[in-house]
């Protein structure tokens, strides 16, 4: 009951930040200079004044900020995320349909980076100094200072172009079957060279700060008190460090969780993998407006749930910590 | 055993190997193969499927093999038939008299008549198409006598309707799907039906544009792949190396970094070519903004020109794919003349202009500052800039940068005209009154509209030579107001063309029967098969 509380007191909390983002998010587009009708012209290449008046019209962009403003919220109120001129198709369809595959891309990069970067980063903080610890930051600094874009490029050029063991990009194999096991393993041959892209950076992160939360917790008294008692030191990294040390970890990577849609636009370009983040950085430079604000909205919603279940997280990985309403 | 002499040896082999090439070239008039799926890709993803309301490139590329045109173009621009199978013009040229193919039917199974052209007439290329509305301004009517014969009615000759009915430019639409709806977002938009050599089947937003084979096509074996895929790729070097593994096999429009391309055509399976971009006519232009102060100084325009190294900037900033241009018609084309005021590479004659013009060099060297806007959508773009301001830098003049994202630019060139100068691409296509008037007519400046006459630039004598050029029947006449076109607009240069454009195509070697037709990058790929089938 308690959580349950907490739940709906953080939600309702959330509440103004929501309708104080829908604002800042409108106000922010509109400020940006040209507007979808300008992108349509400009392409077409050719195009008359009646033409574009006619457009904006039906758009609606002939109409002032605020009369916009009030359509936008009357809509979301009755949970309708609008339509996209750009695409010909209702907003929720698009968000719906890009959804999957960025949550399966970024949630597959987060759990492999987590499990690679704490299992580096508590070997790294056992023997600091050691062999191995200078190996996992040689290699993290490294990571950190490349680019993931070219990260990903040459896992392509030796992955998919020299040694032909996956492919290059996309989401499935074009014309393989759409259901089944052959399906999975087809997608999952698509996922490893973006996962492993988009992850590495994170493991980096993780294993970072991993290692100085291990190092810190296993100077402090408990853990002393711990060997003491003459627990095996397997057990003691395990139960006592490690658990201590993960705090860090799983804010970094709810926070990585919830920004999602952003985070993860460079590795979709570069692999064409169907998801959010590219879906958004079209919509920016074709000036869908009512694209974006659905995903801005999308967005902040994410980061806001994120935030809590990090909070609720807490509380089980640190017994002293409780959710209080 | 047999002595076999040298000679005799050599002579054999050589038989054989003739005979070999025989049987090889035996092998290849036994014609295309059928079968297999053709892989292409296209970048960036087209927003819809169908050029009426939207005639982006990308749209152009994929449509044509959804829909036909009432007719089709040769090498020479000659009309071949495509859905009409001739037409006849009335002696006073104000009726055109479409003869259409029998027989022919939408992917859905309805006879296609001549209900459907006088439709798509009226209703969407007159009303919706970007350019129909010029192009078709003048149709009064389309007469439906029977269901395979359509006359189109004008109130005054046109010259440039017969140039514009290919499927990359005026697609026949079903009528009775389109009918008592909003063109702009009738839900066939994207999910298209033709009469055009392939059905579609699907579009995974983000992925791939799937089309199979129509086995009822009326041109009659085509198209010879069974399955026709666009991929979409959003970034170059991962396209670069889709063509290297072979995923794709097929791309136009630049699929590559030009970067890349020298590395690419290196590559044994893999084929590079410029052609089939005619139609287009494509030219990157330096432009002034005729209303501010410096720039309206045509003195200082032709100083600019002299002083820009046009071979250096191809070869610097687009790796050699372009050829220096004389003026706004490139030299292919019918109606282009090399008899026009030109602006050689001359430092020094740029300088002696600027002098008279009474812009002297100052303290610090530098005579006056100009803005250029300018849009970095791409690498090339970016280092054109990059290139021009060192030219003109060169001669005195302190050219300041302005980069911005295409809708950002749009605004400030064609909406608050708040420039000095800007530079681009820029279409004039394969019959000039469709593109060109766009940069130079009175009647083209047009507040807020992109593309448009951006410099402001109006000139009665040069307006009265476009109206010719967009009315006259008889060719000679058309040509002689072509070539006034060229001289009026390099004489008083409200714009310098730098270069003809050369876009390129990269393919597969195994894919065969690609084209050379001046449209060929936005025709549909019946024609093409591929070598080995799937």
């Amino acid at each position: 009951m308690t959580l349950f509380a907490f739940m709906l007191r953080r939600t309702l909390a959330a509440a103004p930040m929501v309708v104080l983002m829908i604002v800042v998010n409108f106000l922010l587009l509109k400020a940006v200079p040209g507007d979808l009708v300008d992108v349509m012209a400009g392409e077409s290449g050719i195009a008359t004044v009646e033409q574009m008046a006619d457009l904006r019209a039906r758009f609606g962009l002939d109409r002032s900020a605020l009369d916009q403003f009030q359509a936008y919220l009357s809509q979301l109120l009755r949970f309708d995320l609008g339509f996209s001129f750009r695409y010909s198709r209702p907003i929720a369809d698009l968000v719906l349909e890009r959804l999957p595959a960025t949550a399966l891309l970024v949630t597959v990069a987060v759990l492999a980076a987590v499990a690679v970067g704490v299992a580096a980063g508590v070997l790294a903080g056992r023997r600091p100094g050691g062999r191995f610890d200078r190996t996992v930051s040689v290699l993290s600094s490294l990571i950190f200072a490349m680019p993931s874009f070219w990260i990903g490029l040459v896992g392509i050029v030796l992955f998919a172009v020299h040694l032909r063991w996956l492919p290059i990009g996309g989401y499935a194999t074009v014309g393989a079957p759409g259901a089944g096991w052959p399906h999975a393993v087809d997608v999952a041959a698509h996922l490893v060279l973006p996962a492993a892209t988009l992850g590495l950076g994170y493991a980096a992160l993780y294993a970072r700060v991993t290692r100085a939360a291990v190092i810190e917790t296993s100077r402090l008294d408990f853990v002393r008190t711990a060997r003491a008692k003459g627990i095996s030191e397997t057990r003691v990294t395990l139960r006592h460090i490690l658990r201590n040390a993960l705090l860090p970890v799983v804010t970094l990577s709810g926070l990585k969780l919830g920004s999602m849609l952003g985070g993860a636009v460079v590795v979709e370009t570069v692999f064409s993998w169907p998801g959010l983040g590219r879906l958004a950085f079209e919509a920016v430079a074709d000036r869908d407006v009512n694209l974006l604000l659905s995903l801005f909205l999308c967005n902040s919603l994410l980061v806001i749930v994120m935030g809590i279940l990090v909070d609720v997280s807490y509380a089980a990985l640190d017994l002293r910590i409780e959710v209080t309403s | 055993m047999i002595p076999i002499e040298r000679r005799s040896f050599l002579a054999l082999t050589l038989g054989a190997s003739v005979l070999a090439a025989g049987a090889g070239r035996a092998l290849a008039a036994a014609g295309p193969v059928k079968g297999g799926t053709l892989i292409a890709v296209i970048n960036p993803e087209p927003p819809i499927l169908t050029n009426t309301v939207n005639n982006h490139f990308s749209v152009n590329v994929v449509s044509p093999n959804i829909y036909d045109g009432l007719l089709s173009y040769d090498q020479q621009m000659n009309p071949i038939p495509a859905l009409a199978e001739r037409f006849e013009l009335s002696p006073d040229k104000l009726s055109i008299t479409f003869h259409l193919r029998k027989g022919v039917t939408w992917h859905d199974g309805t006879p296609f008549t001549s209900r459907d052209v006088a439709y798509s007439v009226l209703e969407l290329w007159k009303k919706h198409h970007p350019r129909g509305r010029t192009t078709f301004g003048d149709v009064t009517a389309v007469e439906t006598p029977d269901a395979s014969t359509a006359v189109l009615r004008l109130s005054r000759p046109s010259a440039i309707i017969l140039n514009a009915l290919a499927a990359a430019e005026s697609q026949v639409l079903p009528a009775h799907l389109y009918e008592n709806t909003d063109p702009r977002t009738n839900p066939r938009n994207i999910n298209p039906v033709g009469t055009g050599p392939f059905r579609f089947v699907e579009w995974k937003r983000g992925e791939y544009i799937a089309f199979e084979r129509n086995p009822t096509y009326w041109d009659a074996g085509k198209p010879h792949v069974d399955r026709l895929i666009f991929r979409i790729i959003p970034d170059a070097a991962s396209r670069a190396a889709a063509f290297e593994t072979g995923e794709v096999v097929y791309g136009p429009f630049d699929p590559i970094p030009l970067a890349d391309a020298a590395r690419l055509r290196a590559n044994p399976e893999l084929a590079l070519t410029t052609a089939g971009y005619q139609w287009l006519s494509p030219f990157f232009t330096f432009e002034f903004n005729v209303k501010s102060k410096i720039a309206g100084d045509v003195r200082v325009r032709r100083a600019i020109a002299h002083a820009i190294d046009r071979k250096g900037l191809i070869e610097a900033a687009w790796y050699g794919f372009g050829t220096p241009a004389t003026g706004p018609i490139p030299h292919y084309q019918k109606a282009y003349t090399k008899d026009v005021a030109g602006y050689p590479f001359d430092p020094a004659a740029a300088e002696r202009l600027l002098d008279e013009a009474g812009y002297k060099r100052g303290a610090d060297g530098v005579r006056f500052a100009l803005w250029h806007d300018y849009s970095n959508d791409t690498e090339s773009q970016q280092n054109t800039a990059e290139f021009l301001r060192q030219n003109l830098k060169a001669v005195g003049i302190d050219l300041k940068l302005r980069a911005a994202d295409l809708p950002t630019y749009y605004k400030r060139v064609y909406t608050n005209y708040d420039y000095d100068t800007r530079s681009g691409q820029f279409s004039a296509m394969i019959d000039p009154s469709l593109g060109l008037y766009r940069l130079y007519a009175t009647s083209s400046i047009a507040p807020g509209v992109p593309n448009t006459n951006g410099a402001q630039y109006s000139n009665p004598e040069l307006d009265a030579v476009i109206e010719t050029a967009l009315r006259e029947s008889d060719p000679a006449k058309r040509t002689e107001a072509f070539h006034a076109w060229q001289r009026i607009a390099m004489t008083d240069l409200p714009n310098i063309p730098l270069f003809e454009l050369e876009r390129v195509t990269l393919h597969s070697r195994r894919v065969k029967g690609l084209e050379d037709r001046p449209d060929a990058a936005f025709s549909s790929l019946k024609n093409l098969w591929l070598e080995g089938g799937a």
